[in-house]
């Protein structure tokens, strides 16, 4: 009996490895799909993470904070009539996905200086929901 | 809110507040509370604290004058709600009373602002706010655009109690943000929507 197994089990072994693989690799293909763990965002639940912003924003007026309209393609610190600081006036910044991802998650280490009053979103799926839905409703 | 009085307006169903006397317990412009007064106490012994780090200290002074744009953002709006002729006086007096808390903070965030040697922020003319104003047709739309605005200044408070320098700054911005976030609760009840929605804000 003892001889018996030692002659299957590498067999089995391996097949039982190659089958793993199958399944790790059909798992992460079913989820790159549906934008899992990709950092797709998802503009609905970026809506409601936009709340956030709103103390000191909104899309088509300027408040406390610039006005979010055409926000993408546009030169940091350059929305008519609003006071910037000198920090973001001379980031040389454009915003796209690339770097709201990064000043959104500490906005003030990535342009220190900055008045904007926000210590950033952790969460990179929250970050990337949030971008999400900016592109949306901000063209 | 034993005191409360029902409200039957246009648009707004089966609205219920409670009384200003209940609501507002002598608050308002005439002085400010005795934990104003701790917070700003705190603020001055920070200030004159010497292990205050001077970039640290200007980073806090501007932390608090964007507040203070944000308190007087705030007043300027509830006055367009109380010009506006369309609130019932039960919901005038709610949003008195909660203007009146805006300009508390104001006071103490432009002494605060001061006391860390900065310049506080001027506030704007109301005109320069450029609110919606020309979609505000009910009572229900004034109290739904106050509600945003209260909901914004949490979320706002928030995202800035980590950045001070000073756990007394952090603390009165805590105090401040905790008001807020009442002034969201009771508008978003007199919408006759759940009142806390969340066991969280963000």
């Amino acid at each position: 009996m003892l001889s018996a197994w030692g002659r299957v089990a590498p067999i089995a072994m391996k097949q039982a490895i190659h089958i793993l693989g199958l399944v790790v690799l059909l798992t992460g293909l079913v989820a790159a799909a549906r934008g899992q763990g990709s950092g797709a965002g998802d503009p609905e639940r970026g809506k409601a993470l936009y709340a956030r912003c709103q103390g000191c924003h909104s899309i088509d007026r300027n408040r406390i904070g610039p006005l979010h309209r055409g926000l993408f393609g546009r030169r940091a610190g350059s929305v008519d009539g609003f006071d910037y600081s000198q920090a973001m006036r001379a980031s040389g910044i454009v915003w796209d996905e690339a770097t709201l991802d990064a000043f959104l998650a500490a906005p003030r280490d990535y342009i220190p200086g900055t008045r904007m009053i926000y210590a950033g979103i952790k969460d990179p799926q929250e970050r990337a929901d949030l971008i999400a839905y900016l592109k949306e409703a901000t063209r | 809110m034993t005191r409360s009085t029902a409200v039957a307006h246009e648009g707004v169903s089966s609205l219920v507040l409670p009384s200003r006397r209940t609501l507002l317990v002598r608050s308002g412009q005439a002085v400010l509370s005795a934990s104003a007064i701790a917070i700003l106490a705190g603020c001055e012994t920070m200030a004159g604290s010497r292990q205050a780090n001077a970039d640290s200290t200007a980073n806090d002074a501007e932390i608090l004058n964007t507040a203070l744009g944000l308190e007087y953002e705030g007043v300027a709006a509830y006055q367009v709600g109380v010009e506006s002729g369309l609130l019932s006086s039960a919901v005038r007096d709610l949003a008195v009373t909660f203007q009146d808390h805006h300009k508390a903070h104001a006071d103490l965030l432009a002494a605060t602002v001061r006391k860390l040697g900065g310049m506080p922020v001027e506030p704007k003319r109301t005109s320069e706010y450029v609110f919606p104003v020309d979609q505000l047709k009910s009572e229900t739309d004034v109290i739904r655009f106050a509600a945003g605005l209260e909901q914004g200044a949490t979320s706002a408070y928030l995202g800035a109690v980590p950045l001070f320098g000073d756990r007394e700054l952090a603390k009165a911005a805590a105090s401040i943000l905790g008001d807020e976030a009442m002034h969201w609760a009771v508008l978003r009840y007199a919408l006759g929507e759940e009142p806390v929605p969340d066991a969280f804000v963000s």
